[in-house]
């Protein structure tokens, strides 16, 4: 199709970027290092844009395909073999472009170890679309594997106060998923000869081997999505993180598991797939309702937009395991939408953290008497977060709920709840933040928005409303791949 | 009774160890105001020029001498430059340590070449005798070496720990060679293998010879049952000679384990496959269990090194399934890449504590490195890429390590084992992610500058960025492994 490697300039270009950051050393460079981090990251951007505007809408097929043997490793028989569909290729520019985000978010609040922190972020940004766009099993292992060091090492330095216990957990929960994909994977490889995952979707494969892989595939995707019962993770660690780290954490990160849904378990245990759709769906209804409810009663606000998010993500695995086009592409939108909106959610409260350095409800009240326009921004993404029509986050649920109507009444109804739910625990927490009387002098002596942060929010939004009243763009991307993975599912294996 | 006379040019790098050694003795005898530099000097001089002669002897067709004593091939090359690199470094490393606690008497480094001419006469053994000749020369000086700081008595107790401990395990590898001579009538590798495939043996012997071979080997390698001096004798052994310990052997012992196994006794694969089956699993799991109850790095590591022994012994099990050899060669390739790739890392995570500890104070608490990365953050990265190594994260030489031998299982059909080998990384994972929690996390207790040579400085920098380098290029390491597994097999 093309001549210029799009896919690996995306993959790289951060992280050769980011290795230039970490050169220059000390915070006496700080300046130079945001610089270089910002530069990078918008470059990174850049080289992402062709990625959708020279797509093939009307192809299923893999685009801007990259081929090559790793030389330098090749005793393994795995390939540096790249490619984008319409399930993937949203995720990388996604993922580009919340990492502007990330550095601009951390220009001033991060003053100890600068250049390390922006390396970290824009090293794992190239390892993440290393993720998206690898089809090659080991490739795809190893930039899930190696993204897990700087999430570690962003959560661990620069976090809250128990930020040690929060990183580990983090770690070890994703860790003892991904090993046990590395099984899965080296079985497929030793019943094909290949680690081309594009082999293994044609590869046949019995039910017993097929429910194996799936069960491993589920616990691997599973704890990073993360489903309910492994997500006690998720909490902890937005908790701790820093404003950056939770920003990509629940745009970028929970992102991975579910596009691990599509890439692998539908497609290569269709069969199994099928079978135990409903404790997917079980597991997803759960995260959705019951998650929900834990959200309600949040007093953290971090706490409570990570727990909001698993719910929003249960209604993403509850998409997928419907099996029909509704279910899928709204789910598809869904996370996209979920990127953008959580994204903001955790900049707003990182711009309330800087100025208060809490993130107790409670210590909060009457923000809007002080801060107008960041009231103005929150709100809009409150309403998002929540569902409304106009927004993003409504396609993605109204879709998803469509397709569950299809799929069966009771699941729809209790799918529904989320918009009451999500409603409820989005409003309280806003409520009790934004209006009311103005809740003590802290409040009393907050400033509004900066230039900076009002650019960043201000982008956001403008991105969540036109994803809202425009949703075309997205979803045509997405749908010759969709109704090719539904056909390869329907057709099965056996 | 004709005498052949042996064609000594293959051996010539041993031949010249030897003469050094000797060399070594009267130089520092005679000239003892300048002893220390020049045992360090002449030792360093040995092993570069041995290297430049096994290099220059290198031949790609196994070649036996000494009325077939001695094999010359590709894989014992290769394997015996690996072991004077890796000495060369470790001595390297050691020197400023052992200076400042006036432990660099000219004995250190003549107990480390006759160390090293031990474990080249194991590599090149096609014979039971003269494996276990050169492996009690190792031995011997290894007893000697640990026990080098004679005043504390920590050290002199591992010294003697090992040295009895040692010197059963020898016993029980002598007694099961004998077995095997009772059995074949042979004592020369080769021959033992001949005669188990002709079926000309006496199997009840020969099985029971071989378990008493497989308790010596996994002595010498230090996995359970047979680890219980690992921990004690790493702790209280000098930290330079820990290093030693926790490098350099397990390559020889990796020839041992290799040539008497592997060649000598293909024929019995099943069997001992099945033993060492037991000892891997055994290995990873209490090995990782108990590093995680460590304080003290140099038991951490002990711990460690167990697992990680077992993962090496994961490859060595997977050759031969049902009679089917098809994977042999992968298998022990990725065994023999394991034992590389574990050396460098434990040679630059040892390398670590060195270069944190100075006169008077050793750095052999995981606390010692708390705020590293304040003080240095090049070295702690360097030991950051360490323990993720270690840990088997991409993008580092552990991880092609660990998916090597994991292939090697798998397509052996042993899933279980790689189940508890895979559950087990997880939890091994934990230790090493605290030492970078304590480099990273946390703020340093001593924030005095690190004092250590440009030499060592240079050295370990070029150690961790091998263990970077590598995890993204292992093909050159594989394919010399696979190279010479090819052609001594």
């Amino acid at each position: 199709m093309t001549d210029i490697p799009f896919l690996s300039l995306a993959i790289w270009v951060p992280i050769i970027g980011g290795l230039v950051v970490l050169a220059t050393g000390s915070d006496r460079n700080a300046p130079l290092a945001r610089t270089l981090a910002l530069v990078t990251a918008v470059f990174g951007f850049a080289v992402t844009i062709p990625l959708y505007t020279r797509f093939d809408v009307a192809s299923a097929a893999m685009q801007f395909t990259e081929a090559r043997s790793w030389v330098w490793a090749s005793h393994f028989k795995f390939d540096y073999y790249l490619g984008v569909d319409g399930l993937s290729v949203w995720f990388v520019l996604l993922n580009a472009f919340i990492t502007i985000f990330v550095v601009i978010a951390g220009w001033q609040v991060i003053r100890d170890r600068v250049a390390q922190y922006m390396a970290a972020f824009l090293i794992m940004s190239g390892l993440m679309n290393g993720i998206f766009a690898a089809l090659d099993g080991v490739l795809f292992y190893v930039f899930f594997e190696a993204s897990l060091i700087p999430l570690y090492l962003i959560i661990g330095i620069w976090g809250g106060p128990n930020r040690v216990h929060a990183a580990i957990k983090f770690f070890l929960f994703t860790l003892a998923g991904s090993l046990l994909m590395l099984l899965a994977l080296l079985y497929l490889y030793s019943v094909s000869g290949s680690f081309n995952i594009l082999d293994w979707h044609r590869l046949p494969l019995g039910m017993g081997a097929q429910s194996l892989i799936f069960f491993a595939f589920l616990i691997a995707f599973g704890v990073k999505v993360p489903m309910w019962p492994v997500h006690t993770w998720l909490p902890d660690a937005h908790v701790e993180a820093p404003t950056g780290g939770s920003v990509v954490l629940a745009a970028i990160a929970l992102k991975l598991g579910a596009y691990g849904f599509l890439r692998f378990s539908l497609p290569i245990v269709p069969n199994a797939a099928v079978e135990y759709a409903p404790l997917v769906i079980a597991l997803s209804l759960i995260a959705v309702v019951y998650i929900g409810l834990v959200a309600l009663v949040q007093a953290d606000m971090k706490k409570l937009v990570a727990y909001s998010s698993i719910s929003h993500m249960g209604f993403v695995t509850l998409g997928f395991f419907m099996f029909n086009l509704f279910g899928i592409e709204g789910a598809l939108i869904q996370m996209i939408s979920h990127g953008f909106v959580s994204a903001a959610m955790f900049l707003c409260i990182g711009v309330l953290y800087d100025r208060m350095h809490s993130r107790q409800i409670a210590d909060y009240g009457g923000v809007v008497k002080t801060m107008p326009k960041f009231a103005a921004f929150f709100m809009l993404f409150a309403m998002a977060n929540a569902g409304l029509p106009a927004t993003s986050g409504f396609v993605g649920e109204f879709t998803v709920i469509l397709g569950a109507v299809q799929y069966n009444f009771w699941v729809a109804f209790l799918a529904a709840t989320t918009l009451i739910l999500g409603a409820a625990y989005t409003l309280w927490m806003y409520k009790q933040v934004v209006f009311g009387a103005v809740a003590n002098d802290h409040v009393a002596q907050l400033v509004d928005l900066d230039a900076r942060e009002f650019l960043f929010l201000a982008a956001l939004a403008f991105c969540v409303l036109a994803m809202g009243l425009y949703p075309f763009p997205f979803t045509e991307v997405m749908h010759a791949s969709v109704n090719e993975l539904l056909r390869h599912v329907t057709a099965g294996k056996l | 009774m004709n005498f052949v006379v042996p064609d000594l040019y293959q051996a010539s790098a041993e031949i010249f160890i030897a003469v050094m050694v000797l060399v070594l003795m009267l130089a520092t005898a005679f000239a003892r105001r300048v002893a220390r530099d020049l045992a360090y000097m002449l030792a360093q001089f040995s092993l570069i020029a041995a290297i430049f002669i096994t290099l220059s002897t290198l031949d790609t067709q196994p070649s036996v001498t000494f009325g077939h004593m001695f094999v010359s091939d590709l894989l014992g090359g290769l394997l015996k430059l690996m072991v004077y690199s890796s000495m060369i470094v470790a001595l390297l490393y050691g020197r400023s340590y052992l200076a400042d606690r006036k432990l660099d008497r000219p004995e250190y480094y003549l107990l480390a070449l006759l160390m090293t001419l031990g474990m080249m006469v194991m590599i090149t053994s096609n014979h039971m005798l003269t494996l276990y000749i050169g492996l009690e020369m190792m031995s011997l000086a290894l007893y000697a070496l640990v026990a080098f700081d004679r005043d504390s008595a920590r050290s002199t107790e591992a010294g003697m720990k090992y040295f009895i401990l040692g010197a059963l395990a020898s016993g029980l590898l002598l007694y099961g060679m004998s077995m095997l001579y009772g059995a074949t009538g042979t004592l020369e590798l080769l021959g033992v293998a001949s005669a188990v495939k002709m079926q000309a043996a006496n199997v009840p012997v020969l099985l029971f010879g071989l378990v008493f071979i497989v308790a010596g080997v996994s002595f010498k390698l230090g996995v359970v049952p047979f680890h219980m001096w690992v921990p004690d004798v790493y702790q209280g052994a000098p930290t330079p000679v820990t290093l030693i310990l926790a490098s350099v052997p397990k390559l020889a012992a990796f020839a041992m384990a290799w040539r008497l196994l592997a060649w000598g006794l293909f024929g019995l694969s099943a069997h001992w496959q099945s033993m060492l089956m037991f000892v891997a699993a055994a290995s990873i799991i209490l090995g990782n269990l108990a590093a995680l109850a460590q304080h003290d790095l140099k038991r951490m590591l002990a711990y460690s090194g167990i697992s990680h022994m077992g993962f090496m012994l994961l490859g060595l099990l997977a050759g031969v399934v049902d009679g089917d050899t098809h994977h042999a060669l992968d298998a022990y390739s990725s065994a023999m890449f394991y034992a590389v790739a574990y050396v460098l890392m434990s040679l630059a995570a040892f390398g670590m504590i060195v270069l944190l500890s100075r006169a008077g104070f050793d750095a052999g608490q995981i606390d010692d490195f708390k705020g590293l990365n304040r003080r240095s953050p090049w070295f702690a990265a360097l030991m950051m890429f360490v323990m993720f190594s270690m840990a088997g994260i991409p993008f580092f030489v552990g991880f092609f390590a660990k998916l090597a031998v994991l292939q090697a299982v798998v397509a052996a059909g042993y899933y279980w084992l790689a189940g508890v080998a895979v559950v087990m990384s997880v939890i091994g994972a934990f230790y090493y992610l605290r030492v970078v929690k304590f480099m990273y996390f946390d703020e340093p207790v001593d924030n005095s500058p690190l004092r250590a040579p440009v030499d060592l400085r240079l050295m370990l920098s070029a150690n961790g960025l091998a263990v970077a380098v590598l995890g993204i290029m292992p093909q050159a390491l594989m394919a010399l492994c696979e190279h010479a597994m090819l052609s001594s097999f």
